[in-house]
């Protein structure tokens, strides 16, 4: 049917177009990690050359770690995407349970309530929730950004969460009943240990939306102390405009942490996403 | 479904297994969307909060000072999610449809990696392209030098006239992962005797793409278009992160996400208002209601759907 010629010039033609948009894809991250290495000079005389012997520099480092507190902008970020994603496959998974599980009167509407969040942003109703965290003292703290990535992934969660639950065998969890389990048990030991594949899903597409995030940490937690890696490096950076390798070095160390949770979970992710976990 | 033998008794369990969710949703997400909904209602004077009804929306649509912001915002957000529309997706799709040929090597590394700009937050690609298209470094005018190109350089985001589309461009860069993604996987799912039997019929290559398979992926970029609708009437971040809260060069890439950010928090000399924050936070969910609404009963329903 094909000529064999064609056809490999058809697989050039892929691999050339794929390759042309890897390139575009990857270029702007290798142009910054590869200049933060380099001396202010070899920055601006060759900006497309590798760093060798001479232009080789640590400078903008000393300055990123002198300055700014990395450290603590790491942890504080890492508690508040480790906590919300805690927060949402606990009670996404429970919420889940509850609506595949149980026949009750309003069961259906849950569902709808609980799916409406799909489809509205949050940031809608940032007034409001500023507000709220004024009130009741949250202004400034992790537990302020916890609640609110918690309450945005929780309808996604319940949805994909729900699907997956509704595959787990009756039988099994109708054995464990006659075997006294509680229903608590039940969803703990039976089922949540099935649907392990889905809780990661959920967790995964998550985790890099509240990582990157801006919008809430500059609204409801500016201050020093309790600011992300990705609100602290936007400050960071806006102060030192002027100093290339301080900028182009804070870059790289946010892309650092970033490009680890790619690499460490982009299988899952992908797999996640081309499962049709999201339909 | 369980059966259980004592169906009088409550079911206190199920109680116990919503509630954490529904309690954190509805006070930090309902709650908040309505409480925000119904602030726009009111103003302030002299400090105290009173009933204004529509006054606020009269003022963000009708007064020259509100409205001229207001209607800047919304046509630069309308181009924003035009430019991702006609770039964006289409990209995407191309990009789905060479990968899903079968036996085609490396296929997931490619993935893989033009999947990275996904993942990096709006401040490391802001800054990122800023630097690059930056006439003080001279990496955009280098490359472009180098296929000799140089004439067609400027100073792209510092320029009224070109700032908001080259925006739209670097968030295209930053998102065509999401749509390749999901394409490559309505792709996927096509089974392989229809395509067989097309090939039977004599249509192979780009022809048995755009007869068969877009056809069949239409339903995907429906999704696609409708959460692009909403994640691009709803930034904020790349903008803020390259630009600023005041949207230069002369607001000239004000959307609405900057718009309100700008209202309700402050900046500068000009003091936070909730309450006309809350107006155009009400306007940009009336925008994105009626977005959904039109998805959902205009297409999404009209949309034929094939079982396998």
């Amino acid at each position: 049917m094909h000529k064999p010629s064609q056809n490999r010039l058809n697989t050039y033609a892929a691999h050339g177009a794929l390759m042309l948009y890897t390139l575009i894809a990857l270029f702007p991250v290798f142009v910054i990690v590869m200049n933060s290495f380099k001396t202010r000079k070899a920055i601006f005389r060759e900006p497309l050359a590798l760093p060798d012997g001479d232009s080789f520099s640590l400078i903008g480092y000393e300055t990123v770690l002198k300055q700014g507190d990395f450290f603590l902008y790491f942890q504080n970020s890492m508690i508040v995407t480790v906590g919300s994603l805690f927060f949402i496959l606990l009670f996404g998974a429970m919420a889940a349970f509850a609506l595949a599980e149980y026949r009750f009167k309003g069961n259906m509407i849950m569902g709808l309530y609980l799916a409406l969040g799909i489809m509205i942003p949050i940031r809608i109703g940032t007034v409001a929730i500023l507000e709220l965290m004024v009130q009741t003292g949250l202004v400034n703290t992790l537990w302020a950004l916890i609640l609110v990535y918690t309450a945005q992934g929780l309808p996604l969660a319940v949805f994909i969460l729900s699907e997956f639950m509704r595959q787990v065998s009756d039988e099994l969890k109708d054995a464990g009943r006659i075997d006294g389990l509680s229903e608590y048990r039940i969803f703990f030991r039976l089922v949540l240990p099935l649907v392990r594949p889905a809780m990661a899903t959920v967790a995964v597409f998550n985790m890099i939306p509240i990582w990157n995030d801006l919008w809430f940490p500059l609204i409801l937690a500016p201050a020093e102390e309790v600011k992300t890696l990705t609100l602290g490096s936007q400050v960071f950076i806006g102060q030192f405009v002027t100093d290339w390798n301080a900028v182009l070095s804070a870059l790289s160390l946010a892309i650092l942490p970033v490009m680890a949770l790619y690499i460490i979970f982009s299988r899952q992710l992908i797999r996640g996403i081309t499962s049709g976990a999201v339909k | 479904m369980a059966k259980h033998p004592n169906r009088k008794q409550f079911r206190w369990h199920i109680i116990i297994f919503l509630m954490p969710a529904v309690l954190v949703y509805t006070t930090v997400m309902i709650y908040p969307l309505l409480a925000t909904l119904w602030l726009s209602l009111f103003t302030e004077v002299d400090q105290t909060r009173v009933f204004v009804g529509l006054e606020n929306f009269k003022t963000l649509f009708g007064e020259s000072v509100w409205s001229d912001q207001f209607w800047n915002a919304l046509v630069n957000n309308l181009w924003f999610f035009i430019i991702h529309m006609l770039v964006q997706n289409p990209i995407g799709i191309v990009l789905a449809a060479i990968l899903s040929q079968s036996k085609l090597r490396f296929s997931s590394v490619y993935r893989s990696a033009i999947f990275v700009p996904t993942i990096l937050s709006f401040v490391i690609v802001g800054f990122a392209w800023k630097l690059i298209l930056s006439p003080i470094w001279g990496i955009a005018p280098g490359l472009l030098d180098a296929i000799g190109l140089k004439v067609l350089y400027a100073p792209w985001l510092g320029k009224e006239a070109s700032a908001l589309t080259a925006l739209s461009l670097i968030s295209v860069w930053q998102f065509v992962g999401i749509p390749m993604m999901l394409i490559y996987a309505a792709l996927l799912s096509i089974p392989e005797e229809i395509l067989e039997a097309a090939e039977v019929d004599g249509i192979t290559g780009w022809s048995a793409f755009f007869k068969i398979k877009l056809p069949l992926i239409l339903p995907s970029i429906g999704i696609i278009s409708i959460l692009t609708f909403v994640a691009n009437f709803n930034a904020f971040d790349l903008i803020y992160a390259a630009q600023g809260a005041l949207a230069g060069p002369d607001f000239s890439t004000d959307i609405l996400g900057t718009f309100m950010y700008r209202t309700f928090f402050g900046f500068q000399l000009q003091l936070g208002d909730p309450h006309m924050g809350s107006a155009i936070a009400s306007a940009m969910f009336g925008i994105i209601l009626v977005g959904v609404c039109v998805y959902l009963f205009g297409i999404q329903s009209r949309m034929r759907r094939y079982q396998f």
